[in-house]
């Protein structure tokens, strides 16, 4: 292949991991920026989400499509009762302070790594995606899924612009954020709140698991990479803002698509850890980091 | 109606901010409280608000014991806080924030109608983020959230901090109206001739604890009160 095709294919690697790193960061950006809460067990929720779209697959062998459309229904609200039992158990007691809930959730990260460990065990496991259409270039064909998962994590950070900017709920989600004390003064229950948020988050993680395990397979230790990676984009984005998120997500995603496929994946990683030290040397906030609050 | 307020013991830590606040307000009355600065009167305004929690001593709204409610369930009971500072959700525009201030008691447009006729200025802006207010229309806002509860009970924390004069007559005439309607305020206020033109009553705070209650006239009658509990005359500073 020439490169005008090799580029084009760059591209689209690209994108996909950009949207699917958009959509895991922005569940950790909004976990930080309403709660201050730097959740490291974010990747283990990627991970449950892709371990249980194989379970739910296994409930109605042979029919791909029907198994997948249920894990995509059935893991978010897995996850998503998970996050809140956390939320509740472990967060809430220790008050949101920032260094132990660090600390908490480094052991929750391991909680959950072992626990799949023992019960789905040590093999990485394919899933069968929903469909099986290709889309012919002239010079190769692409998965029609993977054309598929761009879309739904289009859609999804759509949705959660929608909800966060233009309904009730977002508007009292961002009042927390903004001011805890003053929103409970207006009658926002924060705890709950809270626990809306940290589930939202998990579930953004979980959903995208589920969209790459077609491609990825489900392994126990899978939740490492978006983890960093979701890191670095918020970092680079600038804490606390979601449009930073999504935008340095389309940086990083689609520099280490090109650069993986024309050079080599480490060398990807290298450049992404080197940028996001070169904007926090002259940009401390990151791209669209607000002032410090 | 009636909000009482027995024997309140609060701490930050271990540290006892107040000791045994007592203190009552009735529908129409207006209670100023005046004290140094750090004699308590944020931390009891707090209290009443549930965002710290008594350690002694109970605040009842009739027969509603405040003290054993969650905090986000004292405002749906009518009880409007407008924080010193102002307090506002500053990256939201005028219009969120006054929609969160409806939301509390599930007011709709009526309600909001009313309070942006109280204050015209804030319709202009709806769209404007509210950070970007200046200080005067931020007090604005202020209130005017808080009105949004339609509140049976106003706890306003130095409403006239750093306005200038015209401001703070609109202030003030804001909260003689509120009382002609039945509210019962609690004013936390610095200036002293403003505080004897709204009030009904003046209690004071010292080191946390609630010392004299005496009404404006009799302040005027004997100034002595003031001296010893903020330190100035009648004629300002
Ligand atoms: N969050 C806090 N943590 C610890 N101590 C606090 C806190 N808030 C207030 N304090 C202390 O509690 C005491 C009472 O504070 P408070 O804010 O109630 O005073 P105030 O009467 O409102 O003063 P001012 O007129 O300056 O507003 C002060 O000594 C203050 O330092
Ligand atoms: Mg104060």
């Amino acid at each position: 292949m020439s490169l005008g095709p090799n580029l084009l294919l760059a591209l689209l690697e690209g994108t996909l991991a950009a949207f699917v790193l958009a959509v895991t960061a922005l569940g950790l950006s909004l976990v930080f920026g309403v709660m201050r809460v730097v959740n490291v067990a974010h990747g283990e929720f990627f991970m449950l989400g892709a371990v249980l779209a194989w379970a739910f697959s296994q409930v109605i062998p042979g029919m791909p499509a029907a198994g997948f459309l249920l894990a995509l229904i059935g893991s978010p609200i897995v996850v998503g009762a998970v996050a809140v039992a956390v939320d509740r158990a472990v967060l809430r007691r220790l008050g949101y302070e920032p260094e132990a809930t660090i600390i908490a959730t480094i052991g929750l990260l391991y909680v959950v790594q072992q626990l799949v460990l023992t019960f789905y065990g040590p093999t990485a496991r394919p899933v069968v995606a929903p469909i099986s259409f290709r889309v012919l270039f002239p010079w190769f064909g692409y998965s029609g899924y993977k054309l598929i998962v761009m879309a739904a994590s289009a859609a999804l950070l759509i949705a959660t612009w929608f909800t966060l900017m233009r309904t009730r709920i977002g508007l009292v989600m961002r009042a927390t954020q903004f001011d805890r004390e003053t929103a409970q003064a207006f009658g926002i229950p924060v705890d709950r709140v809270y626990s809306m948020i940290f589930a939202l988050g998990a579930m953004l993680a979980c959903v995208a698991g589920v969209l790459v395990v077609p491609i990825q397979q489900a392994h126990y230790l899978m939740g490492l990479d978006p983890l960093l990676l979701s890191f670095i984009v918020v970092i680079l984005g600038g804490l606390g803002s979601l449009r930073g998120t999504v935008v340095a997500a389309f940086v990083i995603g689609l520099s280490d698509g090109i650069i993986s496929v024309f050079f080599s994946p480490t060398l990807a990683k290298i450049l992404a850890t080197l940028l996001v030290a070169l904007v926090l040397v002259f940009k401390p906030t990151g791209l669209f980091g607000a002032r410090g609050r | 109606m009636m909000l009482t307020l027995t024997g309140i013991d609060c701490f930050y830590g271990n540290v006892q901010v107040l000791r045994g606040v007592s203190l009552q307000v009735a529908a129409g009355e207006v209670l100023c409280l005046l004290g140094r600065n750090g004699a308590g009167k944020t931390t009891t305004l707090r209290a009443i608000m549930g965002l710290v929690r008594p350690r002694a001593g109970r605040i009842l709204l009739d027969d509603i014991e405040l003290t054993a409610l969650p905090p986000h369930e004292i405002p749906r009971h009518g009880v409007a806080y407008v924080p010193q500072g102002r307090r506002l959700f500053s990256e939201l525009t005028v219009e969120e924030n006054l929609t969160i201030g409806l939301m509390a008691r599930e007011r709709g447009r009526a309600t909001l109608d009313r309070v942006i006729g109280l204050f015209p200025a804030l319709m202009e802006r709806r769209r404007q983020i509210a950070g970007t207010l200046s200080g005067g229309e931020q007090e604005m806002l202020s209130i005017a959230r808080a009105l949004c509860l339609e509140p049976r009970v106003l706890l306003l924390d130095e409403p006239t901090e750093g306005l200038m004069p015209s401001m703070i007559a609109t202030i003030l005439a804001t909260v003689k109206a509120l009382k002609s309607e039945g509210v019962a305020t609690i004013l936390v206020e610095q200036r002293v001739e403003s505080a004897l033109h709204v009030a009904d009553r003046v209690t004071f705070l010292e080191n946390g604890a609630t010392r004299e209650t005496a009404t404006p006239t009799e302040l005027h009658a004997d100034p002595s009160l003031l001296h010893r509990y903020v330190g100035v005359g009648l004629r300002g500073p």
